[in-house]
């Protein structure tokens, strides 16, 4: 038998459990083009929805003319605000605790908000049909500015009118949402004004849209027999959205069935609840058949899920010698004209008071503003914790810009204050708990790895090049070590629409030793049908092959909140240890029992429990699952399976280092990274190469953000970069080659250890790529710009600093 | 709309339907076909998740008319799954080096992929990021793509000459 | 995005095409490789009751290098052109120039013809004719003329070409031995339309140059050509510089692409030059 002959690194090896390198199990299907996105369901009688859409940025509707779209053959309906009034249907709660139309109630606030749904054979005649609805505008006047927005008469929220309360707080201005306060505001403004030196700046993240390469759609299909609606979509949190859709809809929750299906890419995009979601579950109540509705490319960037938007005035007092006494932060955040940001927490800027980042900080103060404007609603974490990667690249300008103000090396200003090894847990002076980290040793390895004072050296001789003339080209070395803060998270301080982020695992063994496992979460590409599997393996020592991982359907899965904010490892990962831990406990003691031991007289070995001090006498998982089944034992019920649904006891806060070498044409303002080390810090490692392409995937949506992907609008609030022509996303010409690293701090209080990575290598690489343009800059005087860092504005900065002679 | 007799050779097998001349490719073969390995991503032939070969040409299919390709012999990724249902050379290698994440860019990028290696048998991975940049993808950063297509050229090729 | 119906054409030859177009005026267009026409028509900004595809018109296809004169079909592909390797020892910069238009679905599809014809400024073939001094073959219900590239441009998506016309051939003078080319292009990204690029070509005491993407039409400035054949590149750009008309979009302010504009040119010089002789 194998068993005998084997050791226990052997099998071990053979479970592919965790730190194992497993190929990807979901690949086999996806590489043969046989996945199952929303867009591939298909139904019997379906039918298919399309938006009739507002061209204008603020406009009245007077009227919408539905005749000449019914006419058209095979049209079966056009719905407006008026159809879905009586049902209630024509406004929904956001998840940020205002409203938003579902369909235009008299007016719209923002350029392709929806003002018609067209419901019709096939895609062909809804969109012929949508042409032929004829509306009639009034132009309003349009605020894009969200500045301007708090000065501004012109009222965007007439039906907030006269609300002088929001859902979080009091307004002080009718276009004015929220204003959020961390910190002591009276204390951080003392330690400015004795500091040694303040450095202020304002740092602007721009807009931009996760924009993944599936766009957002769904098929609802109300079966009136039964009374059961099924709803597919391209859903993140597939749970909440059945809850929410029970809580809008009145049907009741026990009738809804929501499953998520394969999804391409989420990114963020896909955690909010969208108008199209709702108008093909009402469109099927009506028609009583299914009805599918997936936005094209456009109306993806103008209408769901926008990112970032928020203008940071910052403030850094330090000594003399570099140590950081206070950090102050204002920010007005340009929130559209709804405020619905899918902020998994209880508060309406989430986690952007982890903008202390990785430094002892002792005092500090953030206030966060939100701002109605006419521009697309949203507010999404494009790959990353709800506001972390504006806090991150936030702190990380303002470390750069203080390092300017001090004339000091800006690896060694963060050297200097960086939160020591010995002082977590650590308070932070905006009141988290980091939970675990090493930064000095990650940023020693970092430096070294990259021959940091070499590449400082080339700077300084490139820098005497250019003044003599030898070259056109800079050299900027761009330097980060963020912190995230991931895993939402404990339910004492994370919840969406009254949910608590907790999440979920339920264990099937098999009578065979294989597996079944559910999830509260939704794999989007993150390869969970083979990482979750993983921490089974290992917990419960059958081989992760043997382990089959479903998520997504809500009839069949446990309840849990999706997956998004880097919340899967965290959260229903420990969630699967624990519910795995159980099975082992009642393992446990089916094994002393056919050993006819006591329950303490066996210990777990890999795969098996063998009896203290007798390895030779061992039952194997296998057997054990086997025994559960056929074996009447004493005291213990037949089967063998588990649930746990794990409410984390603190959020995770993963961190990193990453280096970028850039070199930039001040003539044209082309850039090209010439090098690029990320060193992550997830914790505990499941899989490596998934970990290594989470990294290289988010480095390069940060390359994209950094240097020039944004929601730009002109000055009626028209949508600038509609299409993929104009919303930059690099291909591999553009994307440079990665270098990847870590270090290993678990997380102390995470059953396996583990952080989670997913999100790390976009909120740490925003920084790098525009600290690299910015360092690139600084011998010549730059101290702040703003991304993107696209061609022409980086041009404009060596223009500036009268680089063109 | 009339519609129009569409007669076309798709993955070997000869398909027939009735179609109006607007009818997109992707949709011909998305609906009618029930062919969902390609993909609708940017509906202005930027991203590529809708490459099809046509007669030996990487084609996005979004951007061109039924009408326009009647008569055409085409290959989708679902025609390079090997005879025995097992994965063709770059499916398998797209898995072997993690070139994948959500799935969505894939069947256009190994379809395009295909065709590259059919014109350059030996690329460099220059030869490699410029042949694919056509292809978006949005969670891979492409490096284990290029790896993946690497990969597949030596396999190619060592089957080729273990052949000869 | 989804386009609106229309009929479908594919004649099987020149006459055939100009009757369809005749009898349908306004409410028809040719199409070619279809990656202009095809966007704007899901877009709904171009709606037309019959759509004539030219693919089947044997006329229209095949390279020929001849002694004097060099003969493109209009639906020669830009893959096609890539791939001729008489083509590339004949005119080297169009090869230089089909590599950086699009990316390689498109390039198989997009053709000569559509390119210049079509008459969107971002394009990058038709600087690169009248930097050629290539001439546009067209065919209509009076027969066939020829315009010169240099003449062809109007306006942004005007030409000298009629409603009823259909571009059939590009002829391009075979450049003498000892003539340098280059095309330099600055662009956001692999395949994007210009920010600003050059075409130029130079020697035996002559030069053209041409600019795409800084005007609504292409520039092929006489004057720049005599600067820069007399030797003054800086006259040269300067009088580039005053030939261009370049707006405001996403790709930058005026300024920055004027500057760019210079930049690209006197590095299209520099490669030309080392080139040439």
């Amino acid at each position: 038998m194998n068993d005998q002959t084997l050791t226990a690194e052997e099998r071990a090896a053979n479970l592919k459990g965790m730190g194992c390198a497993r190929k990807r199990v979901e690949d086999v299907r996806f590489t043969q083009g046989k996945g199952n996105y929303v867009d591939d369901i298909k139904m019997d009688g379906m039918l298919f929805g399309d938006f009739v859409r507002s061209p204008y940025a603020h406009a009245r509707v007077k009227s919408v003319n539905k005749e000449a779209a019914l006419a058209l053959p095979g049209v079966i309906a056009v719905l407006t605000a008026e159809d879905l009034a009586p049902l209630g249907l024509h406004w929904m709660p956001t998840l940020a605790g205002d409203k938003q139309m579902v369909l235009a109630d008299g007016k719209v606030l923002f350029q392709g908000q929806e003002v018609a749904f067209v419901v019709a054979e096939d895609r062909y005649i809804a969109a012929d049909a949508a042409e032929l609805v004829d509306v009639d505008y009034e132009e309003l006047p349009v605020i894009t500015d969200p500045f301007e927005s708090l000065k501004s008469d012109v009222v965007l929220r007439e039906d907030l009118e006269g609300q002088t309360e929001g859902a979080h707080g009091p307004r002080k201005h009718h276009n004015h949402i929220f204003t959020w306060e961390q910190g002591d505001k009276d204390a951080t403004e003392a330690v400015l004004a004795e500091a040694d030196v303040v450095a202020e700046e304002m740092v602007y993240y721009h807009r931009t849209h996760p924009c993944p390469l599936e766009t957002c759609g769904s098929v609802a299909s109300m079966d009136k027999v039964t009374g059961k609606l099924t709803l597919y979509g391209t859903f993140q949190a597939p749970h909440a959205i059945r809850t929410v859709v029970s809580l809008i809809s009145g049907i009741a929750e026990h009738n809804i069935r929501v499953i998520s299906p394969d999804i391409g890419g989420g990114f963020g995009n896909k955690v909010g609840a969208y108008a199209g979601y709702v108008c093909s579950v009402v469109a099927s109540i009506v028609t009583g058949k299914p009805v599918k509705w997936v936005e094209d490319r456009m109306e993806n960037l103008m209408s769901t899920a926008f990112a970032r938007d928020y203008w940071m005035q910052g403030k850094i007092a330090a000594t003399k010698e570099g140590k950081i006494t206070g950090l102050w932060c204002h920010t007005t955040a340009d929130h559209g004209g709804f405020d619905a940001c899918a902020d998994p927490t209880k508060f309406p800027a989430g986690f952007m008071n982890i903008c202390t980042g990785s430094y002892d900080i002792p005092m500090a103060y953030l206030a966060v503003d939100g701002v109605y404007t006419n521009k697309a609603p949203g507010g999404v974490a494009y790959r990353c914790s709800f506001r972390v990667t504006e806090a991150a690249y936030f702190i990380e300008r303002m470390i750069e810009v203080l390092a300017i103000k001090l004339n000091m090396d800006a690896a060694e200003l963060r050297r200097i204050n960086f939160i020591k090894a010995d002082q977590f847990p650590y308070q932070s002076a905006l009141g988290w708990e980091y939970d675990s980290g090493d930064y000095h040793t990650a940023w020693e390895k970092a430096l070294k790895a990259v021959d940091y004072d070499s590449l400082r050296a080339e700077q300084a001789q490139r820098v005497e090049d250019f003044k003599a003339g030898k070259t056109r080209k800079v050299l900027g070395i761009g330097l980060t070590h963020f912190t995230e803060i991931v895993g939402a998270g404990p339910v004492k301080n994370c919840d969406i629409l009254g949910l608590g982020m907790f999440d979920s695992c339920e264990i099937r063994i098999h009578p065979t030793g294989s597996a079944i496992a559910r999830l509260g979460t939704i794999s989007q590409g993150q390869g969970h049908a083979t990482t979750f599997a993983q921490i089974i393996a290992s917990e419960i020592g059958l081989p992760a092959d043997d382990i089959t991982l479903e998520e997504g359907d809500t009839d069949t899965a446990p309840y849990g909140l999706g997956t998004y904010g880097s919340r899967s490892t965290p959260v229903a990962g420990a969630a699967t240890a624990m519910a795995a831990r159980k099975i082992r406990a009642k393992a446990q003691m089916i094994a002393a029992y056919l050993l006819e031991v006591h329950d303490n007289d066996v210990e777990w070995d890999v795969d098996r429990f063998a009896v203290k001090g007798a390895p030779e006498r061992f039952k194997t998982m296998k057997e054990i699952a086997f025994a559960a089944y056929n074996q009447a034992i004493p005291g213990l019920e037949p089967g063998l399976e588990a649930v746990s649904y794990y409410d984390p006891p603190n959020m995770t806060y993963p961190f990193g280092a990453y280096i970028c070498v850039m070199e930039i044409d001040v003539d044209t303002g082309e850039w090209e990274v010439r090098q690029f080390y990320a060193l992550d810090d997830c914790g505990t490692r499941i899989n490596p190469m998934i970990i290594e392409g989470q990294v290289h995937g988010g480095v390069t949506e940060a390359l994209a953000i950094a240097m020039g992907q944004e929601i730009a609008y002109d000055e009626m609030g028209n949508i600038k970069t509609g299409t993929l022509m104009d919303f930059f996303i690099p291909t591999a010409w553009e994307t440079p080659n990665y270098t990847t690293d870590h270090t290993v701090t678990p997380s102390p209080h995470h059953p396996i250890g583990a952080k989670g990575v997913g999100e790390s290598p976009n909120v740490g690489g925003v920084p790098a790529f525009s600290n690299a343009v910015h360092d690139a800059f600084r011998p010549f005087g730059l101290v702040q710009s703003h991304m993107p860092h696209d061609h022409w504005r980086i041009w404009k900065i060596a223009n500036n600093l009268g680089m063109h002679g | 709309m009339s519609k129009m007799h569409v007669k076309l050779t798709v993955n070997g097998r000869e398909v027939e339907g009735l179609a109006e001349p607007r009818t997109l490719l992707i949709h011909f073969l998305r609906e009618d076909l029930k062919i969902t390995g390609p993909h609708i991503g940017c509906e202005t032939s930027h991203c590529g998740a809708c490459t099809v070969d046509i007669d030996g040409k990487s084609v996005k299919s979004c951007t061109a008319f039924v009408a326009q390709v009647n008569g055409a012999d085409i290959t989708t990724v679902e025609g390079l799954t090997n005879d025995d249902g097992s994965l063709g050379v770059l499916q398998e290698m797209f898995r072997e080096h993690h070139g994948l994440q959500c799935g969505f860019c894939t069947p256009g990028m190994i379809t395009r992929a295909h065709r590259l290696l059919q014109e350059n048998p030996n690329p460099t991975e220059e030869d490699i990021r410029f042949g694919m940049a056509g292809n978006l993808c949005r969670c891979t950063g492409y490096q284990n793509i290029v790896k993946a297509i690497a990969a597949s050229a030596d396999m190619l090729n060592a089957q080729k000459e273990a052949a000869e | 995005m989804i386009p609106a119906g229309f009929e479908y054409h594919r004649p099987g030859d020149i006459a055939s095409a100009i009757g369809i177009l005749q009898e349908h005026g306004d409410e028809a267009r040719v199409i070619a490789g279809g990656h202009s026409l095809i966007p704007m028509m899901k877009l709904r900004m171009a709606e037309m009751g019959h759509l004539v595809d030219l693919q089947g018109i044997d006329e229209l296809k095949g390279i020929d290098i001849g002694a004097e004169t060099i003969t493109l079909g209009a639906m020669v592909t830009q893959h096609e052109m890539i791939t001729h390797d008489g083509l590339a020892v004949a005119v080297p910069l169009i090869r230089e120039a089909a590599l950086q238009i699009a990316d390689p679905q498109v390039r198989y599809v997009g053709t000569i013809g559509g390119n210049v014809a079509n008459g969107d400024p971002g394009n990058d073939m038709p600087g690169l004719m009248q930097c050629l001094n290539a001439s546009f073959e067209l065919s209509g219900p009076d027969g066939i003329r020829s315009v010169a590239a240099r003449d062809f441009y109007e306006a942004a998506y005007f030409t000298a070409r009629e409603d009823e016309e259909i571009l059939t051939r590009i002829s391009i003078p075979k450049p003498g031995a000892g003539v340098g080319q280059a095309y330099e292009k600055q662009k956001r990204k692999i395949g994007d339309y210009a920010t600003a690029a050059a075409a130029v070509m130079i020697g035996n005491g002559q030069a053209s140059v041409a600019m795409t993407n800084l005007a609504d039409t292409p520039i092929w400035s006489e004057e720049a050509g005599a600067w820069l054949a007399g030797g003054n590149i800086e006259g040269c750009v300067a009088a580039m510089l005053d030939a261009i008309d370049p707006v405001e979009d996403n790709r930058g302010p005026v300024e920055f692409k004027k500057h760019v504009a210079a930049v690209m040119l006197r590095r299209a010089i520099d490669r030309a030059s080392s080139r040439a002789g």
